[in-house]
C-alpha cells in the first residue's frame, strides 16, 4: 500500500514535466498525419504510433525542461515547474527523459525504420539543435524548434505511406509556420520574463513591430500549407469549407496584431492558434 | 462581466452547431448560397470562439457593427438565392452595396444619425428577409413546416442585434449585465433554430 502511494506521488510529480497540453497537441498532429492517408486503419500501427510518439515527445519535453531548469527558475511564468521549485531532482528528470526518449525512438524503429528516423530527427532537432545548441544563442532557434514540432505530423504520414511525400512535407511546413503564431505571441506576452532569463527572442532582437509582421506572414503560409495539403489529400468539400473559415479567423487575428496591436489581440491569437491547429488536424483526419 | 462555465458550454455548443452547418448542413447547394451560408455561420463560429477566449470584452470592439452585419446579410442572400429566383441579382447587388456602405459609414466621420439610419435599413431589410421568407414559404406550404425555425432564428438574431445595438449607443433597453447573461443562450438558441430549420427544409 505504501509502495502504491509512493508510486502515485512520484507519477503525479512527473506528469507536469511532460507539458500535457503541448504533448497532446503534438500527438494529435502525429495521429492526423497518419489518418490523412485515409487508408484502412490497422489498430496495431495506430497504437504503436500513439505510444512511440507519446514516449518520444514526452522524453524530449522532459530533457528540454532538464536543460532549461536555470531559465525556468528565473522566469515568473515557469518558476513553479517541478524542476525549478525542486519537487523533482535534475538527475531524476534526466533519467526519466532519457528512458522515455530511448523507449519512444526504439519502439518507432521497431515499427518502421523510416518512421523511426523521422521520430529520431524530431527528438534530435528539439533537444540537441534547438534546446542545447541554439536557444540561448539566437532568436532564430525557433526555426529549428518549429522543424522539430513539425516532425510528429510528418512521422505519422510517413508511417501510413512508407515514404516522405509532398503532402507530408506540406503538413510539416504548416506546423513549422503555425509555431511562430503561437510562440512569438508568447514571447511578446512574457517579454520581460525572457529578458530576465537572457533568452534571445524575435521581440528582443527585432522589436515588436517586426515580430507582428512575421506572425502575420507565418499565419498566411501556415493556412495556405494546410489548405493545399487538404486539397491534395482529398478532404471533403465540407471539411475544406470549415478549414477556410478557421483559417480566415487565424488570418484576421494575425492582421489585427499588425494593424491594431494590443495585449488582448495578442492573447486571443495565441489561444486561437492552438484551437485552429487542433481543429485542422481533426478535419484532415476525416 | 466574466464568462461563466455555463456561458462557455453554450458558446461551445453554438460553435459546434455553426461548424456542423458549414461542414455538413449546406452540402449540395448552388455556389452562391453555399458561400453565403459559409460566411454567415463562419462568422458566428469565429465570433463564438473569440467570446470564449476573450470574454464579453470583445463586444466592445469597434468592428463589432461591421462583423455583426455580415450574418443577417449573408443569410438573407442565401435564402433569396434559393427561394426567390427573380430577386437573386438585385438582392446580391443590395447585399454587397449595403455592406460596403456600412463599412464606409463606420470608417469615415459622418453624422451619427445618418450612419445609424443606414445600419437600421440594412439590418431591417436583411432581418425581415430571414424572418419572413421562411415563415411565408412554410405558411404557403411550399416548404416543410420545420423550415419556419429559420424564421425563428431570424427573430432571435434580430432581438440580439437590437440589444447589442442599443447597448453600443449607450441607451440599453435592459442592463448590460442582463444582456451579457442572456447572450450565450440567445446565440445558442438562434444557431440551433437555424441549423434545425435548414435541415428540415
Amino acid at each position: 500500500m505504501r509502495i502504491f502511494k509512493l508510486v502515485r506521488t512520484k507519477v503525479s510529480s512527473y506528469i507536469p514535466l511532460i507539458k500535457s497540453m503541448q504533448t497532446s497537441l503534438l500527438l494529435s498532429t502525429g495521429l492526423a498525419g497518419f489518418m490523412s492517408a485515409h487508408k484502412h486503419l490497422e489498430l496495431n500501427l495506430l497504437v504503436g504510433l500513439a505510444g512511440s510518439l507519446f514516449l518520444a515527445i514526452s522524453g524530449s519535453t522532459i530533457l528540454n525542461m532538464w536543460y532549461d531548469c536555470d531559465i525556468d527558475t528565473v522566469m515568473n511564468r515557469t518558476h513553479n515547474r517541478p524542476l525549478a521549485k525542486g519537487s523533482v531532482t535534475k538527475q531524476e528528470a534526466l533519467w526519466l527523459g532519457v528512458i522515455l526518449s530511448v523507449a519512444g525512438v526504439s519502439w518507432a524503429f521497431a515499427i518502421n525504420t523510416l518512421y523511426g528516423l523521422v521520430v529520431f530527427a524530431g527528438l534530435f532537432f528539439d533537444v540537441i539543435v534547438y534546446t542545447i545548441w541554439l536557444k540561448r544563442r539566437t532568436s532564430w532557434s525557433i526555426v529549428w524548434g518549429g522543424i522539430s514540432g513539425g516532425m510528429p505530423i510528418l512521422a505519422g504520414r510517413v508511417l501510413a505511406m512508407s515514404q516522405i511525400d509532398l503532402v507530408g512535407l506540406l503538413l510539416m511546413m504548416a506546423v513549422l509556420f503555425w509555431i511562430p503564431t503561437h510562440i512569438l505571441t508568447f514571447n511578446m506576452r512574457y517579454f520581460t520574463d525572457y529578458q530576465a532569463a537572457r533568452v534571445p527572442t524575435f521581440p528582443s532582437a527585432y522589436g515588436f513591430e517586426a515580430t507582428r509582421a512575421i506572425i502575420a506572414l507565418s499565419a498566411i503560409i501556415a493556412a495556405a500549407s494546410i489548405g493545399v495539403a487538404g486539397v491534395m489529400i482529398g478532404v471533403q468539400a465540407g471539411a475544406l469549407r470549415l478549414m477556410a473559415v478557421l483559417s480566415s479567423g487565424l488570418l484576421l487575428l494575425s492582421f489585427a496584431t499588425v494593424f491594431r496591436p494590443s495585449e488582448q489581440v495578442n492573447f486571443s491569437l495565441f489561444k486561437y492558434a492552438s484551437i485552429y491547429m487542433l481543429a485542422s488536424m481533426i478535419l484532415l483526419s476525416l | 462581466m466574466k464568462v461563466t462555465p455555463l456561458d462557455r458550454i453554450l458558446l461551445l455548443l453554438t460553435c459546434l452547431l455553426a461548424a456542423y452547418q458549414v461542414m455538413v448542413g449546406i452540402d449540395g447547394l448552388e455556389n452562391v448560397p453555399t458561400i453565403a451560408y459559409t460566411i454567415a455561420f463562419g462568422v458566428l463560429l469565429v465570433a463564438g470562439l473569440l467570446i470564449i477566449i476573450l470574454g464579453f470584452e470583445v463586444l466592445n470592439s469597434r468592428i463589432l457593427v461591421m462583423v455583426a452585419t455580415i450574418i443577417p446579410l449573408s443569410l438573407s442572400l442565401g435564402l433569396i438565392w434559393e427561394h426567390l429566383a427573380l430577386l437573386r441579382i438585385p438582392y446580391l447587388i443590395f447585399a454587397i452595396g449595403a455592406y460596403l456602405t456600412v463599412i464606409i459609414t463606420r470608417s469615415i466621420t459622418i453624422p451619427v444619425k445618418l450612419s445609424t439610419f443606414i445600419l437600421a435599413i440594412v439590418h431591417g431589410v436583411a432581418g425581415l428577409v430571414v424572418f419572413l421568407l421562411p415563415s411565408l414559404l412554410t405558411a404557403q406550404g411550399s416548404a416543410n413546416p420545420g423550415f419556419a425555425l429559420v424564421g425563428l432564428g431570424g427573430a432571435l438574431i434580430g432581438l440580439g442585434g437590437l440589444l447589442l445595438y442599443f447597448l453600443r449607443t449607450g441607451r440599453p433597453i435592459v442592463s448590460k449585465e442582463t444582456i451579457m447573461r442572456i447572450l450565450p443562450a440567445l446565440l445558442f438558441l438562434m444557431t440551433l433554430a437555424f441549423v434545425t430549420g435548414f435541415s428540415l427544409a
